[in-house]
């Protein structure tokens, strides 16, 4: 059966440009969509046509399905790639598709909606054997009942609220004894916030882990999975490092996970890529009758590429052949786990700050290339933003080694020699977390990062001898990459030179640096044959720095080589090194503020005139520009302005009074 | 082209004394230097900082492009007079690159006794003013000075080098389109006035600046009338009144800011007269120089030594080397800039003082910059030369290097004596600039000759007049005029006297050569009209 000729893909950023990759691959021109804050995106570049669909806003673009169903209509393309998030899970969506003859390149809109209300889910599930958290659902709500039902499940449990939501109504309890306390204080919260005092009681997890499996089915009644991926590093209840395989995992309960999976798609004869998310218990380790179906995801997840690094496949191509027909590449036995892969999201966010979205321009964007077990997946380029209207994840780096340690020390090793400039992003809490001791032993669960808050957002240390000299090195360094090519007929001049030449004497010359609220001096000594010496707060050091071919500042101090990316604006020296990153700010001893150019000097009339109105008075403090007196003159008013704040010295006219050109009028302290 | 190949042992006892030797003497220029460096004192630098102003070694850093070399001139100007009260003359001159062009900077020093002129600030102003003028480059002056220092005015006032000069030096280069920038950062009193006032763009800063005909205690005197220095002539007097200056600057920083915009919006363009190459760094080190040079000016050596230390890739494309032996002429590059270098390689003979001419013939005739390396202790004597016309083979140099138009360059590196001195460029040919090595001895002639000449008079005297001279009597005449030409002809007392443009490390030469001929192409190299030559 024939692939498609061209698919329209309706999505934006690392994953437009993630599929438009494979369909090239495989032939397939594409087509990219776009807002109008992604004009010039990378996605919309990398594609061989691409359609405006609306304003920056998701609203009014990327989830209009009518606009978008029009462009592929419009531009001939054969079917739609969702993407994930936007419309990949509206089912409104995969029937529009159809309706027009199109294909949507994902699941039924029967398999998104049964998938898309949980509850029915679950229950779908666990008619078909699926493990789900043991919990007591039941109509029956006296204490002695709810009592034997908790008792059932086990301890710990939680009881929440049926109509609930923000915590309000539920407890955990941890022994029998509390239950009744307990449960009359959860039905009194939601009988108040709810008006429904009715609770569940599920099976309260101490020590949850979460493990998603990749699932994919056909239209020929196969299905397999692709094994398993470990997402529960999580902030803010969003995945932010994800790794396949899960660390430790048995191997019977990897298959008993797989079984359950495989039999969860079967249950709704899932076609093309999905994820059944469980959480395991870990509290004892993993077991293979302690994990428990959560949810499905009826689309391909953003962590996908770890599960392709496992498996040597593209899921992508697969979610392609899967939707034009094509039986699965590969079947179960034909399936099997190659090393260790760990994904990371990097965002612009700040970690130090409830990992608060950041905006911003990236002035810096700088990988390590690609290859040798890394992959790097990004909708921008350097010189792109990061705005409100979207996610703002940056890139997914994921490395892949032999074992969990060799993945895990590419990706220590990767991020180390990451470079984002222009917005705060988690770029080293990620390199925390990955070089985390309890991290590195496997001892993963979903409240790692509260847990060890302290190591993965250390307080930025203060501005160094380091840092100032590498600053300044910086500074040294653009210099010299800055000498002029050519200076009119003298394009090897020695006036070039930038290494404070003096005659007979050794130059030097003294960079001022501010950070914060401290500035510190570094005295540069020019030493002959091209050595420099710098003095620093805390002592001297031998020093010399190029920049490198990549932008890099490689500098060496006494003997020590180091590298440091450094993003110069005006006199904004943005330094990152080391694992960390300092502003500095070069002080200009030329600079001056040009609006103090009247200051110490009299207000002067600036023509002949009437003055109509005094303002002011003497010892009056004035803002910068107020008006101080008005000055009638060539029957217009002239408003006389404080030139700067300050303190009126001396009001010389009133009102009435007739004044010269030049006259002083008054004067501002 | 060719390389030369050195012949000097390095490792030989006889370098390396020599090594040590001119090591120790540089370290005593450099600490000569550095002592300038520090103006009028701990007590004198720390007043001026106080009153909000810049250090003059400061300003000129500022002005000048970042990291960009500063090429002073005349660092050592009245060293060893006024009981060393007076250090660099209470002036700093020099070039620097601003604003990407290549600028004569005059910046006064008040922490030297008030920046006032004395006879060697004078001569070393106009001599930078000179430059200027040659080489065709715009004038910077920091202005901070108490104008021509009262007790010394028999020797700054009158005469035609004196203070006037400077400012009919300023209207002239203006005439001829040579920008004159004055920034006025300390006093301008009296004559020192017409320094800003004289110039195309001048720049004030408020309450430090003052421009006066008369200072308060003149007016006082002259009027009775009691006026403050600022009333009278500060910032705000000149930018908003009398239009005296243009530019009003909130402190240093910023006037140098504002100079530093005047000479980017000048729209001046370096001419491209000359074949520049990519440069090279000479095959020997140019350290190796130290031990090269003899300890004693007298010992004859391989000019062709220093020459492989000077130049780019040491390639020395050599003329005539089979004739006239004792001049070495050739084609070489410095910083990647063509240049025809003359040199000593022993006295002059009538074969070396033609060929010496014939060379600036052809680097006339095809604008090459010619570099005169001067170790040289006279033309030849004797009846035999005296018959064979060294006198006027000696006059063809002197005729070539007197009146050739292309830039010339004088190091002197050992020995100047006498009309050697004028046959390889000594400052009456007016170099473009001309240095001394720590190795060089300026004089009429050698100390023992010149106690030779006055004893042979002497003796003549005493023989005529019938009286004995005992050998002990000569020994005690000549031993203070050996003393006295030994103690005149060292270069520290010839740059205290502004004789030339300075002392320099043998070391810094290359790269003060490079700035020199770079800077020196700001004028286009002219067509040169001999004079009669007589033959």
């Amino acid at each position: 059966m024939a692939l498609f000729n061209k698919i329209l893909i309706a999505n934006r950023g690392e994953i437009a440009c993630r599929v438009i990759k494979t369909a090239r691959r495989l032939g397939i021109r594409t087509v990219a969509v776009y807002s109008d804050a992604d004009a010039n995106a990378r996605h919309v570049a990398m594609a061989d046509e691409a359609c405006r669909i609306g304003e920056a806003e998701v609203t009014k673009s990327y989830l209009l399905a009518d606009r978008i169903l029009e462009a592929a209509k419009r531009t001939g393309a054969e079917a739609i790639h969702p993407g994930y998030g936007f419309l990949s899970e509206n089912a409104h969506f995969a029937d529009a598709i159809d309706a027009a003859g199109l294909t949507f390149i994902g699941p039924t809109a029967d398999s998104i909606r049964k998938m898309g209300l949980k509850d029915a889910a679950k229950a779908i599930m666990e008619k078909a054997g699926v493990p789900v958290v043991p919990g007591y659902h039941g109509d029956a709500q006296d204490l002695a009942h709810l009592t034997a039902e908790a008792g059932r499940i086990g301890f710990p449990v939680l009881i929440k609220a049926v109509a609930g939501g923000g915590g309000k109504g539920m407890r955990r309890v941890d022994k029998e004894a509390d239950f009744a306390k307990a449960l009359e204080g959860a039905k009194r919260e939601a009988k108040n916030a709810f008006g429904d005092d009715r609770v569940l009681i599920e099976k309260y997890l101490v020590k949850p882990r979460h493990i998603e499996v990749q699932v994919f089915g056909d239209t020929r009644g196969n299905a397999v999975h692709l094994f398993e991926r470990d997402c529960s590093v999580q902030r803010r209840h969003q995945k932010v490092i994800e790794e396949a395989p899960a660390p430790d995992m048995p191997a019977e309960m990897r298959r008993a996970m797989g079984e359950a999976a495989v039999a969860a798609a079967k249950a709704i004869d899932y076609r093309g890529a999905g994820t059944i998310e469980f959480i395991a218990d870990v509290s004892e380790g993993l077991r293979p009758d302690r994990f428990y179906f959560m949810e499905m995801n009826t689309r391909l997840q953003v962590e996908h590429p770890v599960t392709e690094m496992i498996t040597g496949q593209d899921l992508v191509e697969w979610q392609i052949r899967v939707a034009a027909g094509e039986r699965l590449p590969l079947l179960q036995d034909d399936l099997a786990i190659d090393g260790h892969a760990v994904e990371v999201r990097l965002y612009a966010e700040n970690p130090a700050r409830m990992f608060l979205p950041a905006t911003g321009q990236l002035k810096v964007l700088r990988f390590p290339a690609e290859g040798e077990g890394l992959r790097v997946d990004t909708g921008v380029r350097q010189g792109d933003s990061v705005t409100p209207f979207y996610d703002p994840m940056i890139a997914k780096v994921i490395t892949h080694g032999r074992d969990r340690g060799e993945a895990l020390r590419k990706m220590a090793g990767t991020l180390a020699d990451t470079r984002v400039i222009g917005m705060t992003t988690n770029v080293f809490f990620l390199r925390h977390v990955v070089t985390h001791p309890a991290f590195a032993g496997g001892d993963l669960d979903t409240g790692f990062i509260d847990r060890f808050k302290a190591d993965l957002v250390p307080p930025t240390p203060a501005v160094a001898d380091r840092q100032l000299a590498l600053a300044t090195l910086h500074v040294l360094a653009s210099r010299f990459a800055a000498r002029r090519a050519a200076h009119g007929g003298d394009p090897f001049s020695p006036w070039d030179d930038v290494s404070g030449w003096r005659i007979n004497d050794d130059g030097h010359e003294v960079l001022k640096l501010k950070s914060g609220a401290g500035e510190a001096a570094v005295t540069v000594h020019y030493r002959r044959g091209g050595t420099i010496v710098l003095d620093l707060p805390g002592g001297s050091a031998t020093a010399s720095g190029h920049i490198d071919t990549g932008g890099d500042l490689v500098a060496t101090l006494d003997g020590d080589r180091m590298r440091a990316t450094v993003l110069r604006e005006g006199n904004v020296l943005t330094l990152v090194s080391d694992g960390g990153e300092w502003k500095l700010e070069l002080v200009d001893p030329m600079e001056v503020d040009l609006a103090d150019e009247a200051m110490g000097g009299a207000i002067v009339a600036p023509l002949p005139g009437k003055i109509i109105k005094v303002m002011t008075e003497k010892g009056a403090k004035v803002a910068r520009g107020a008006p101080l007196m008005i000055l009638e003159a060539m029957k217009m008013e002239h408003t006389i302005s404080a030139p700067l704040a300050g303190t009126v010295a001396e009001v010389y006219f009133g009102e009435g009074d007739q004044v010269q050109e030049g006259a002083v009028l008054l004067s501002v302290e | 082209m060719p390389m030369l190949k050195s012949e000097i042992n390095t490792r030989s006892d006889a370098f390396k004394a020599n090594a040590e030797h001119w090591r120790t003497e540089v370290g005593r220029l450099r600490d000569a230097v550095a002592a300038v460096k520090q103006g009028g004192g701990e007590r004198a630098r720390a007043r001026h900082l106080e009153r909000g102003k810049m250090l003059p070694r400061e300003r000129v850093r500022a002005l000048t492009d970042p990291g960009s070399p500063f090429l002073e001139l005349s660092q050592l100007a009245a060293h060893g007079q006024y009981d060393g009260e007076v250090p660099a003359a209470g002036v700093i001159t020099g070039i620097g690159r601003v604003s990407g062009r290549e600028c004569v900077i005059v910046c006064n020093d008040a922490t030297v006794k008030g920046g006032t002129y004395y006879r060697e600030t004078v001569k070393k102003h106009l001599r930078a003013q000179e430059i200027a003028l040659e080489n065709n480059l715009p004038c910077v002056y920091l202005v901070d000075s108490g104008g021509a220092n009262l007790p010394q005015w028999p020797d700054v006032f009158p005469d035609r080098d004196h203070f006037g000069r400077i400012f009919y030096n300023q209207a002239n280069m203006s005439a001829a389109g040579i920008p004159q920038v004055a920034v006025v950062m300390g006093s301008c009193t009296a004559g020192g006035a017409y320094v800003p006032a004289m110039s195309d763009d001048a720049v004030i800063v408020r309450q430090q600046g003052t421009i006066f005909l008369g200072g308060p205690p003149l007016v006082k005197a002259a009027t009775g009338e009691v006026v403050t220095a600022e009333e009278l002539g500060g910032a705000d007097v000149h930018s908003r009144t009398s239009g005296v200056t243009d530019h009003y600057a909130l402190n240093d920083g910023h006037a140098l800011a504002i100079a530093r915009n005047i000479v980017a919006n000048m729209n001046r363009v370096k001419p491209q007269t000359v074949d520049v190459r990519a440069p090279v760094a000479p095959a020997y080190d140019p350290e190796e120089l130290y031990g090269v040079l003899p300890r004693d000016v007298r010992t004859p050596y391989d000019v062709r030594e220093v020459i492989a230390r000077m130049v780019d890739g040491s390639e020395f494309d050599e003329f005539k080397k089979l004739y006239g032996q004792t001049l070495v002429c050739g084609f070489a590059h410095i910083h990647g800039y063509p240049v025809g270098i003359v040199a000593n390689n022993g006295i002059l003979f009538s074969e070396s003082s033609m060929k010496g001419a014939h060379f600036i013939e052809l680097c006339s005739q095809r604008h090459i910059p010619l570099l005169f390396l001067q170790n040289i202790s006279g033309f030849m004597v004797g009846r035999k030369y005296e018959a064979g016309g060294i006198a006027k083979d000696g006059a063809k140099l002197v005729m070539a290097v007197a009146t050739t138009r292309v830039p010339k360059f004088t190091m002197v590196i050992g020995g100047s004596y006498g009309a050697g001195n004028y046959g390889m460029c000594g400052r009456a040919y007016s170099p473009r600039f001309m240095w001394m090595w720590p190795s060089a001895r300026l004089a009429l002639m050698g100390s023992d000759q010149a106690a030779g000449v006055l004893a042979t008079v002497t003796r003549a005297n005493h023989e005529r007049a019938g009286r004995e001279w005992s050998a002990e009597d000569e020994a005690a005449f000549r031993q203070p005029i050996i003393d006295q030409f030994e103690a005149q002809s060292d270069p520290y007392f010839a740059t205290s006297r502004i004789w030339d443009d300075g002392i320099v490390d043998p070391v810094d030469a290359r790269m003060t050569m490079g700035l020199a001929i770079s800077a020196a192409l700001n004028r286009p190299v002219e067509d040169t009209r001999f004079g009669v030559f007589r033959m």
